[in-house]
């Protein structure tokens, strides 16, 4: 790969976050003018009071002088406090982040493994009963909403049967540490981990097997064949590098969405995560905290589309100036 | 024994429209060290007769008669002897400049690919080999490190013929080598097939729709349509001298060199070739036959030996007199 194909699409990701950030800043100050007078509404403050409140809250100025010190504040890494908690953003966002990169994080690399295993198979012989049965099976997965499975996969597993803790990360109350307590919380991720695979998997298995069919038909798995190698070998070596470059793209930007999660899931496990945050922080609103969020969910989607490209360069001789 | 040989070879292909009969009833031998061309238009079959000799037609396809490599018949080998004679007994050439390297591959390890499945090679020697091959069709050897798409149409043609020899196959078939490369790179490829032919003492079965192509390269012709061979013979002879209506009308659309007035008049056939699950009834080519008579509506003349005794020649036509 070239340096110069590198640096690109690094300047091109770069360019994309600042407009990102000034966008959202804006975004939220049309959204409302006055959070304050939304925040204690009803309640009986002094104007005293609500320009002492203004002030802690950097909404005092003029909407450009607020956005440079929002700026100014940004570049030392300070996303502001909270509206709710009166705790700074990032002290919340760094909280939620983890239970939210164990759950969805997870159930994406499982769904994405998967998948492509199950697309691999069904693509290369079409029709086959493997084939009918798992693009049928793809299919239903891929139109349920997460939601109702979440409710469902609640409803029998936990409520009914036992099996699985109703929510939450762990334990109420536990004084477990140690080994314990993981495997508590991963009796807890258990199931809204399997519903949100369950979600995402026919996407993977869908996408693979479709972009298998197209490389059947290549002329180099006519060639690959004709030179004597087994069919597998033909599969693994010929068609799988190629037919796996869609998947590689829809992985990678999958993975960007890792972070803003799934609200519904996360909400109804009362999984502590950052959908959960999202949900309260648009609930105040939390406008400083609904900001943060947003910039990093805009920031994983960016990450992870640049690492797409790079990765594409690296995967497929025919990008990335080799 | 013959090195391949066709026997009867039908091979009717099962679509959701009906069967496609696309092979109907070919014999056809090419003896060690012969050169056996293949000529008709897209659709008569030919490139059917290439995939049938290393059992290459999708899964479901009808093949009727035999296919003997080496006198073994391809259609009852077990799965590890079908592999093990592939690429060992007869290898393809194919066409090239679309899409028959892998693109993710380097053409290096393409060709090593070959050399290391049928034989117990380690990757240095594998490597080596793979040098000698791309510098015997004039490829330096360090372009082995190139991807595909980094080499020009005629660079990766010639990458093609270096995979086919990588097992020393006895028999070569080309499939349209040179159809999709300029005239100055085709004449290159020619040669260089040529060469290797004679330098290897290779057999070799050469497809293409260019007639003239075929006067050069082989010894021997077989003119194709609609699935059937309706014309075999010397390639001089068949050129020269066509005995069959549509072999004439192949051979005069290619101007005569030195000739001007030929350029200005090339002497085309009308309509397309017939649609092969529908079939004119009697000889198939008589709907675009200028010189067909009412026989030909309802006899099929099936090919049969014409001219002296001497000559190799047999044609499918009511007009030629039987030997």
């Amino acid at each position: 790969m070239r340096l110069r194909f590198v640096i690109g699409k690094v300047l091109g990701a770069l360019s994309t976050l600042v407009f990102v950030v000034v966008v959202n800043f804006f975004l939220f100050r049309v959204v409302n003018d006055d959070p304050v007078e939304s925040m204690f509404r009803g309640r009986n403050l002094s104007a005293e009071q609500k320009d002492r409140l203004r002030q802690q809250f950097n909404l005092d100025g003029s909407k450009l002088q607020q956005f440079w010190a929002y700026i100014r504040e940004l570049l030392q890494g300070n996303l502001g406090i909270s509206l709710q908690s009166r705790r700074p953003v990032t002290t919340e966002i760094g909280e939620a982040l983890w239970p939210t990169i164990a759950l969805v994080g997870t159930a994406t690399t499982l769904s994405m493994v998967i998948g492509v295993a199950i697309g691999i198979r069904a693509g290369w012989r079409r029709r086959s009963a493997f084939d009918v049965g798992s693009t049928t099976f793809s299919m239903f997965t891929y139109s349920v909403p997460d939601f109702w499975l979440a409710m469902l996969a609640l409803g029998l597993f936990s409520v009914q049967l036992g099996i699985f803790p109703t929510g939450g990360l762990q334990d109420a109350g536990t004084t477990a540490t140690g080994l314990p307590l993981l495997l508590d919380q991963l009796h807890h991720m258990a199931l809204p981990c399997l519903v949100l695979a369950i979600a995402y998997v026919g996407e993977y298995a869908i996408v693979m097997r479709s972009s298998m069919l197209d490389t059947v038909r290549e002329d180099y798995l006519q060639l690959a064949r004709a030179k004597g190698l087994r069919d597998v070998e033909v599969r693994r070596r010929h068609a799988v590098p190629n037919a796996v470059l869609p998947v590689v793209s829809l992985s990678a930007l999958n993975f960007g969405f890792v972070l803003s999660g799934s609200i519904a899931v996360e909400s109804i496990f009362s999984w502590p995560g950052l959908g959960q945050a999202t949900l309260e922080a648009i609930r105040g609103p939390d406008f400083p905290m609904l900001q943060g969020l947003f910039l990093l969910f805009s920031a994983a989607v960016i990450l992870a589309n640049l690492a797409v490209d790079l990765l594409y360069g690296y995967l497929d001789p025919r990008v990335g100036g080799r | 024994m013959s090195i391949l040989e066709l026997r009867d070879l039908s091979v009717t292909y099962r679509t959701e429209g009906g069967d496609v009969p696309a092979v109907r009833g070919v014999n056809l031998t090419i003896e060690a060290g012969d050169t056996v061309g293949l000529a008709g238009e897209s659709g008569c079959g030919k490139s059917t007769i290439a995939g049938a000799v290393l059992r290459l037609l999708p899964a479901g396809t009808r093949v009727d008669g035999q296919v003997l490599l080496d006198g073994e018949d391809v259609y009852q080998m077990n799965p590890g002897r079908l592999r093990a004679v592939r690429w060992t007994s007869a290898a393809i050439v194919f066409q090239g400049a679309l899409h028959s390297l892998n693109p993710v591959h380097r053409v290096g390890a393409q060709i090593a690919e070959a050399i290391r499945v049928h034989g117990s090679v380690d990757g240095r020697a594998a490597a080596t080999r793979v040098g000698e091959l791309l510098e015997q069709v004039g490829i330096p050897a360090s372009r082995a490190s190139r991807y595909p798409h980094q080499l020009s149409g005629g660079q990766r043609q010639r990458v093609l013929i270096a995979l086919a020899l990588a097992c020393e196959p006895k028999l070569l078939i080309a499939d349209e080598p040179t159809t999709a490369l300029d005239v100055m790179v085709q004449a290159q490829v020619l040669d260089l097939l040529a060469s290797l032919q004679r330098d290897h003492g290779l057999a070799m079965l050469f497809i293409t729709h260019d007639l003239s192509v075929l006067t050069h390269a082989c010894r021997r012709l077989a003119v194709m349509y609609a699935g059937r061979i309706v014309e075999t013979g010397l390639g001089v002879d068949v050129f020269r001298d066509p005995q069959h209506p549509y072999s004439r009308a192949l051979a005069g659309a290619f101007p005569t060199i030195g000739d001007p007035s030929s350029r200005l008049r090339p002497s085309g056939l009308a309509g397309d070739p017939p649609d092969p699950s529908a079939l004119p009834t009697g000889c198939p080519f008589h709907p675009r036959c200028t010189v067909a008579v009412d026989a030909c509506r309802t006899t099929d003349v099936q090919l049969r030996p014409v001219g002296s005794a001497s000559s190799e020649a047999s044609a499918a036509c009511v007009h030629v007199e039987p030997r």
